[in-house]
């Protein structure tokens, strides 16, 4: 009797790549939308007054405080129940979305803050207006100075970006499931999941020291 | 949306569901308490002049700092069976966080050990001090006070990270609540009151350590 598993083998290859791909893709788009949004709330946090910060901080404290997978499934029944279910991808790079932006607004409201009240003053009796100093001053110079940060909060996303494939998302750890489950090569397809994770994440994470050390010193 | 909302399902199942939170802070708590222990000694390790020493010790942090936390499950759960090692799920997810609590934890100790410039090492010698009193009561000390709010955000990441648990049908807050939902299929319900009270864990656990720090530091964090 033939085995009811087969090996892996090549013809998987572009099952795997598609996988890579999709782990790539909604990465990046949740980074991008993320980073729009954090960069806008960041700097509604560091300009608002004490009042409307506790408002905001207590919407974002809650998607920081509950799990992402809590978050996905939450959502993507929510969706379902509406009657007007979303494409996996959809859900997930909406969720993964406001995750990473509770995050990155938190870094770019430090950055708008880093920019002390004289350098501002400064520019204003320079003669630049209000929003001037934001685009010229303030975004510049608080935002080289939490680059590095910045970049943690993008690699933490595309490592939580695994999670989507709760709600259905062909990413990378969903598709090494499905291989799992036909081959029972658990060990193999892991190490190899693991091994291309690492490889993104690890030269970035050294760029990422390398330009905290120059800032340091 | 015509979806009716049946709350007393839930809050029949609450004792369940409190259970499940008690997991959830068990694993985390225990996940903390022996990632410190071997943070401890990776950050030793990997602050050694030798190579030998100090190489597995960066081969573990960069692991644990670049794959996801899924992924550390996963490979206990699944992986480790070619071993002909099977975890529980409960032992799985506790050994993926202890493994990835280490790996992070390690890099805050290095970190705030190496923030103590050694001068002060040299004038507490200078004082009279053994090194074992130099390192209590001079170094350990300022030491804490650095890494206090780091292990803190980390102690709330593990609690965070244990809600993976419901992937491998652990019986923590998700876990919990995944199995109860699939009884009654009021899936938004329970994952609501699950959200609500991994809110009110992790804003429970940043209080009490803004507490305590008040108290150990008396204010100058």
């Amino acid at each position: 009797m033939g085995s009811f598993f087969t090996p892996l083998s090549w013809h998987d290859a572009p099952f795997i790549l598609t996988g890579i791909l999709n782990t790539i893709y909604i990465s990046t788009v949740a980074i991008i939308i993320g980073t729009i949004l954090g960069l806008m709330v960041g700097f509604l946090r560091a300009e608002s007054n004490r009042f409307t910060n506790v408002l905001m901080g207590g919407g974002l404290d809650v998607l920081r405080s509950v799990p992402l997978i809590i978050q996905l499934i939450l959502f993507s029944t929510y969706i379902g129940a509406t009657g007007h279910p979303l494409d996996p991808f959809v859900a997930g790079s909406i969720v993964l979305s406001l995750y990473t932006m509770a995050f990155m607004s938190e870094v770019f409201r430090g950055g708008f803050e880093s920019v002390q009240q004289p350098m501002q003053v400064a520019a204003r009796s320079l003669g630049l207006t209000y929003w001037q100093t934001v685009r010229y001053i303030r975004l510049p110079i608080g935002m080289r100075a939490v680059f590095p940060s910045w970049l943690g909060v993008a690699l933490s996303v595309i490592k939580d970006s695994a999670l989507v494939s709760v709600i259905g998302y062909m990413e990378l750890l969903r598709t090494s499931e499905q291989l799992i489950s036909r081959t029972q090569q658990p060990l193999q397809i892991l190490i190899g999941v693991g091994f291309f994770y690492f490889l993104i994440s690890y030269p970035l994470s050294l760029y990422g020291k390398r330009v905290e050390g120059k800032m340091v010193s | 949306m015509d979806y009716v909302f049946h709350w007393n399902i839930v809050f029949a199942k609450m004792p369940q569901l409190l259970h499940g939170a008690f997991v959830t802070l068990h694993v985390s708590v225990l996940s903390m308490l022996l990632g410190i222990v071997i943070a401890v000694l990776l950050a030793i390790a990997r602050m050694s002049d030798s190579k030998k020493i100090s190489l597995p010790a960066t081969i573990w942090v960069e692991i644990a700092r670049n794959t996801p936390a899924l992924f550390h499950i996963y490979m206990a759960y699944f992986g480790l069976g070619a071993f002909g090692i099977h975890l529980s799920p409960y032992f799985a997810v506790l050994s993926a966080l202890v493994f990835v609590n280490a790996g992070y934890l390690t890099e805050t100790f290095r970190g705030g050990f190496q923030s103590i410039p050694p001068t002060q090492y040299h004038a507490s010698k200078s004082l009279g001090m053994t090194s074992m009193q130099a390192y209590m009561y001079i170094i350990l000390p300022q030491m804490f006070r650095r890494i206090y709010h780091p292990m803190t955000n980390q102690f709330v990441w593990s609690i965070l990270m244990s809600s993976l648990g419901i992937l491998v049908g652990m019986n923590e807050l998700s876990g919990e609540t995944q199995r109860l939902q699939s009884l009654s299929f009021r899936t938004l319900e329970f994952f609501i009151v699950a959200a609500v009270m991994y809110f009110i864990i992790t804003r429970f656990v940043l209080f009490a350590a803004s507490l305590i720090a008040g108290r150990v530091f008396r204010g100058d964090v």
